[in-house]
């Protein structure tokens, strides 16, 4: 085990032993202390390892991630596994904005809230929020699932492309081009993989959530339109 | 970009620490506006004198000498303290005008940053640990402070270019974003009578404030108003006698967290600026919403 304590390293020399490591590494369980809302701690990471971090981290936290299995014990700042290619992201805490930006793969967790902009632009990730989302949540969002336990803000999803929303709680509003869709048995059996992921199944009832995604209005082109173009 | 940091002190006993751990608080944000940095310090130390904080056109002009013939022409007990570039200079309340009116007529070079009963704000060019230990923000004590780190996008890098900006008696605010409608806005306000100094963008939106709050607004509806009169992205923090205001425009862009405990609320652009307060692994600590005023104030 391997332990990086942040008060008298820094960032930049975790991540750079994190970056060292073969995929093959026998060094497969890293804890970092007193991160104090550093940013980009454990960003980059590309190999099967663990990473405990015993705190609040600032930005990018886990950004890019690829292969590893980060647990944040505290809240996360903006950008939180932005770009995320694959492994597990468990926030314990709080997420800021822009959670899961982008990401690829892989699995991120939320315990608490996640505010603005979660999953915006997501490609393949999963993300699950125990708690609510703000605004402009999976705004784009083109591929992956987004789960909330809570309720969603103003302009859910909107411009959506082809990514899966799950929200149980009230939605403010649904933004350009997002609608409710009906929740038929494959979907719920889609919900009940990701819980199982995120070891929530049999706490939640997926009977509870409603399904949205794109109309399909916006992105596709309508051949009807051609004259306007 | 530009970074924020606030502190509002509700445990009497942290006073003496206000001015140290805002210093501490903004150091974490000099990355974030490495251009300038200014402090505004709400103390009711000066008892019932209101003070006027006055600073020269550059840090080597003798703006002691200034403070000191103001003092003296105005008489009624005035007296003035150096700070650095600054003079803080203390009269008899019905004083302050004539105050202004010398300083236009003898010292049209030097320009009043702040007037009022507790407020003082103190703002330089340069790397913000550096502004902070020239003015000795550390020593400082009071009620509540805020402090801003620039990287300037609208106006020039100058001493009046940097936050905060006060248009009224004890009222200051910071602003991280940039607004667009600020020159249709200065021209509507200037008519109004409301004084604006720069072609900051920042200036145009503390004197929306002061011109909502003279006409008998609070200053939260102040600030719900200005949700639709300022167009452009924000997160404000504003600071009157007795208050401490938060709001952050409805699309939310620039960063903001908040802290609470028992002894303290805080504000800042980031969570690492917040680490270095008593007790902040108990604190509350949450993101404030787009478009909600958020306001504390002493009773």
């Amino acid at each position: 085990m391997s332990a990086v304590d942040l008060s008298t390293s820094s960032v930049r020399e975790l991540n750079a032993a994190l970056h060292a490591l073969k995929r093959d590494t026998n060094d497969t369980l890293w804890t970092v202390l007193n991160p104090d809302g550093e940013h980009s701690i454990a960003a980059g990471v590309d190999a099967p390892i663990a990473v405990n971090v015993r705190g609040s981290v600032g930005y990018y936290c886990g950004g890019m991630n690829k292969h590893a299995n980060i647990v944040i014990d505290g809240s996360a700042g903006q950008g939180v596994g932005e770009n995320m290619m694959s492994g597990l992201i468990h926030v314990r805490g709080d997420a800021s904005q822009s959670a899961g930006a982008t990401g690829r793969g892989g699995l991120l967790i939320v315990d608490g809230n996640a505010s603005a902009r979660c999953g915006i632009s997501m490609k393949g990730i999963d993300i699950v929020v125990k708690g609510d989302v703000g605004h402009l949540s999976a705004f784009m969002g083109q591929n992956g699932r987004l789960v909330v336990f809570g309720e969603a803000g103003e302009a859910l999803g909107d411009s959506i492309y082809e990514a899966h929303l799950f929200v149980r709680g009230p939605v403010a509003a649904l933004g350009a081009d997002c609608i409710e869709k009906p929740m038929r048995d494959e979907h719920k059996v889609e919900l009940i993989e990701l819980l199982a992921a995120a070891g929530e199944d049999h706490k939640v009832d997926v009977a509870e959530f409603r399904r949205y995604g794109s109309a399909r209005q916006l992105y596709n082109f309508n051949i009807d339109n051609a004259g306007a173009y | 970009m530009c970074g924020i940091a606030g502190l509002f002190i509700k445990d009497p006993e942290l006073e003496g620490e206000l001015g140290s751990l805002l210093a501490k608080m903004t150091s974490t944000l000099c990355s974030r506006g490495p251009d300038s940095a200014g402090f505004a310090i709400y103390s009711r130390a000066g008892g019932d004198k209101a003070k006027i904080t006055i600073a020269g056109p550059s840090p080597v002009f003798d703006i002691g000498a200034v403070g000191e013939h103001l003092a003296a022409a105005l008489g009624h007990g005035a007296t003035s303290v150096v700070r650095y570039s600054h003079a803080i200079v203390a009269v008899a309340p019905d004083d302050v005008g004539r105050a202004e009116e010398w300083l236009a007529a003898n010292h049209p070079e030097v320009t009043v940053m702040s007037e009022g009963k507790s407020l003082e704000i103190y703002k330089e060019v340069g790397y913000p640990d550096d502004v902070a230990k020239s003015f000795g923000i550390a020593g400082m004590s009071g009620s509540h402070g805020i402090s801003h780190t620039r990287m300037a996008t609208e106006s020039a890098v100058t001493t009046n270019g940097a936050h905060p900006f006060s248009t009224g008696a004890d009222q200051c605010l910071v602003h991280n974003g940039s607004l667009s409608n600020h020159a249709s806005w200065r021209r509507e306000l200037k008519r109004e009578g409301i004084k604006i100094k720069t072609e900051n963008d920042t200036e145009v939106a503390a004197a929306y404030l002061t011109k909502q709050m003279r006409d008998g607004h609070t200053l939260g509806e102040a600030l719900k108003s200005s949700l639709d009169d300022l167009d452009g992205f924000f997160t404000f923090v504003v600071g009157t006698e007795r208050g401490f205001g938060v709001l952050r425009d409805p699309i939310a862009c620039k960063p903001a967290v908040m802290a609470e405990t028992d002894r303290y609320v805080a504000f800042a652009s980031e969570y690492k600026s917040l680490t270095c307060l008593p007790d902040i692994a108990k604190a509350k600590v949450w993101e404030p919403k787009p478009a909600t005023v958020y306001f504390w104030e002493h009773s």
